[in-house]
């Protein structure tokens, strides 16, 4: 494709969204909250595709090749994101709430961690690749959304799975009968479970206020963010990245380098990918910014969900038994694109509504007004726009080995993210961001999952470069 | 298409990788220049960008060299030079 018809593609792709977006709000005011999703997500697309930012590639790259940049890009974000979601909460402006606290994240993130390496990327990072024309990413991403709408509502033999206690729990919590608790793991699993955990916070586990700047400061952003993402990449910069620093520091200077020198490595690893470095500074300042005008327009609105939106403009089909949608607030990848699968499923007869995660809590909303849905689908055409711009847009059927792949991958992700109530997005970069415990441990997981997704997949490289190295 | 690893002539090979994402281009480079032999040159053919920047830094890391960078309509042709020692 040559330069002028890719920029005519860009301007096709702003000129649609951008009229849009406008048609949209003179029809009513309303949707102006799902057009602040929508521009939201095209940022996001943005700055991924600019950064070739990818969760997945994080902990990966490092174990597979050694490459440390993702690492430095995520933690980035992630100070970026806590530090403007410390003025927002601070503020009383952040719509978060921080998620059961237990170790159920660890095993999320594992499974979710594997899932990322055999898919090729995380569920953000498979998305941005759609829009760089990637026909696997969009495989992947047909298969968590799937896993994901079954998985939600999967009873029968399931339910052999599912401990006493957990079941005796969620019958005692009295939920309407179309939800049907008894039948369904994940149902079990919540109300059984994960809803009997106790909600923390960084800042009130060390005893600070979590309302007041410098509890939230002191607790969520320093102790809970800053810190330890200092402490991982000192732990990175120590293993993957100062014997090569040394080496060459060496060789050039002639004299063993001192601490000093050991710090300018430390930062030399720190902006060696500027375009990661950027696309991290961006994202984290965003995603927080983020979280503030959807509490500002939940405020100008006067609602609490975007459910009640929907009910005022006669959208109110496909809403949950108490009248609400998945609708959190800031950046989340996973749950709406569960809804795209559940709603197909619903229009294919299927019923779909009787368990928690959607028949009680997020609903399959028409896609038309799914707000969280036109944050992924605008993720996508902003990471389009930026490889068209780049000269990196091009159309790839997946291989039948990637599919293979792909749809392993997509079904792991699907159930780790069920289990830890988010992916990469929401259980680990919003939740470590804004000081929920959880976060590392969906972290922690996702770093054991990558190591032995790599484990896999360096097995697997050796066994194909042998067979093509056998004639020679 | 699988991929597929060639001797062009002696001391230059020819990885090709399009078609696959991440992490397996990355994958077969680091295997591909552990199998030749220092000063030898390998042309890397892939299409997935964000794989360039994970070859990029490891060839940094490794004290390999990138000879040449050419795009063709989203077709990315690498020539690196194995380190020497």
């Amino acid at each position: 494709m040559d330069e002028a018809k890719r920029k005519r593609w860009v301007l096709a792709i702003l000129s649609i969204f951008s009229f849009g977006s406008i048609l949209a709000v003179l029809v009513n005011e309303y949707y102006m909250y799902f057009v602040a999703y929508v521009w939201f997500g095209f940022i996001y697309g943005m700055c991924l595709q600019y950064g070739r930012f990818c969760f997945s590639s994080a902990f990966r790259d490092l174990f597979a090749v050694g490459v440390p940049r993702m690492v430095v890009g995520i933690m980035i974000a992630t100070i970026l994101f806590s530090l403007v979601s410390t003025f927002v909460t601070a503020s009383g402006m952040s719509g978060f709430h921080p998620a059961p606290f237990g170790f159920h994240s660890i095993i999320a993130g594992l499974i979710f961690g594997v899932g990322m390496v055999l898919a090729g990327g995380c569920a953000s990072g498979s998305l941005y690749k759609i829009g760089e024309g990637n026909g696997t990413s969009l495989l992947v991403v047909i298969s968590l959304a799937t896993t994901l709408a079954i998985f939600v509502d999967i009873g029968g033999i399931a339910n052999a799975f599912v401990p006493d206690s957990w079941a005796e729990s969620a019958m005692s919590k009295k939920l309407p009968a179309s939800v049907t608790v008894s039948d369904g793991w994940i149902d079990q699993f919540l109300a059984g479970h994960v809803w009997n955990l106790p909600v923390r916070k960084i800042s009130t586990m060390l005893g600070l206020d979590s309302e007041s700047f410098f509890g939230i400061f002191l607790g969520d952003f320093l102790v809970g963010t800053a810190i330890p993402a200092i402490l991982l990449l000192g732990i990175v910069y120590y293993f993957w990245a100062r014997k090569q620093h040394r080496r060459k520091f060496k060789k050039e200077k002639g004299i063993d380098p001192s601490l000093k020198d050991d710090i300018e490595g430390f930062w030399a690893m720190v902006i060696s990918s500027k375009r990661t470095a950027i696309a991290g500074l961006v994202l984290g300042v965003a995603a927080g910014l983020h979280i503030y005008v959807m509490q500002g327009l939940r405020v100008k609105f006067g609602i609490n969900n975007a459910g009640t939106l929907l009910k005022k403009i006669n959208w109110d089909s496909g809403l949950s038994i108490n009248n609400t949608v998945f609708d959190p607030g800031y950046w989340y990848v996973t749950s709406q694109e569960g809804q795209w699968a559940a709603w197909v499923m619903d229009k294919l007869g299927i019923n779909i509504m009787d368990n928690i995660f959607f028949g009680y809590s997020n609903g399959i909303p028409n896609p038309i007004v799914n707000g969280p849905g036109w944050m992924s689908i605008a993720l996508v055409f902003g990471a389009m726009i930026m490889a068209l711009l780049h000269n990196e847009f091009k159309l790839k059927m997946p291989t039948r080995e990637l599919v293979v792949w792909a749809i392993l991958g997509g079904f792991l992700m699907g159930i780790g993210s069920r289990i830890g109530l988010g992916c990469n997005v929401g259980a680990f970069f919003v939740r470590t961001a804004n000081g929920d415990p959880n976060g590392w441990f969906f972290g922690i997981g996702m770093i054991a999952g990558a190591f032995f997704g790599v484990k896999f997949f360096t097995w697997w490289t050796d066994r194909q470069m042998a067979k093509e190295m056998a004639n020679f | 298409m699988a991929m597929t690893f060639e001797k062009k002539d002696e001391g230059v090979y020819e990885l090709n990788v399009q078609g696959y994402v991440c992490p397996h281009p990355q994958l077969y480079m680091k295997k591909s220049l552990e199998k030749v032999n220092p000063g030898d040159i390998i042309n890397v053919l892939f299409d997935n960008p964000s794989s360039g920047e994970s070859i990029a830094s490891m060839c940094e890391a490794r004290g390999d060299e990138i000879l040449e960078k050419k795009e063709e309509g989203g077709k990315l042709i690498w020539s690196i030079q194995k380190a020497e020692d």
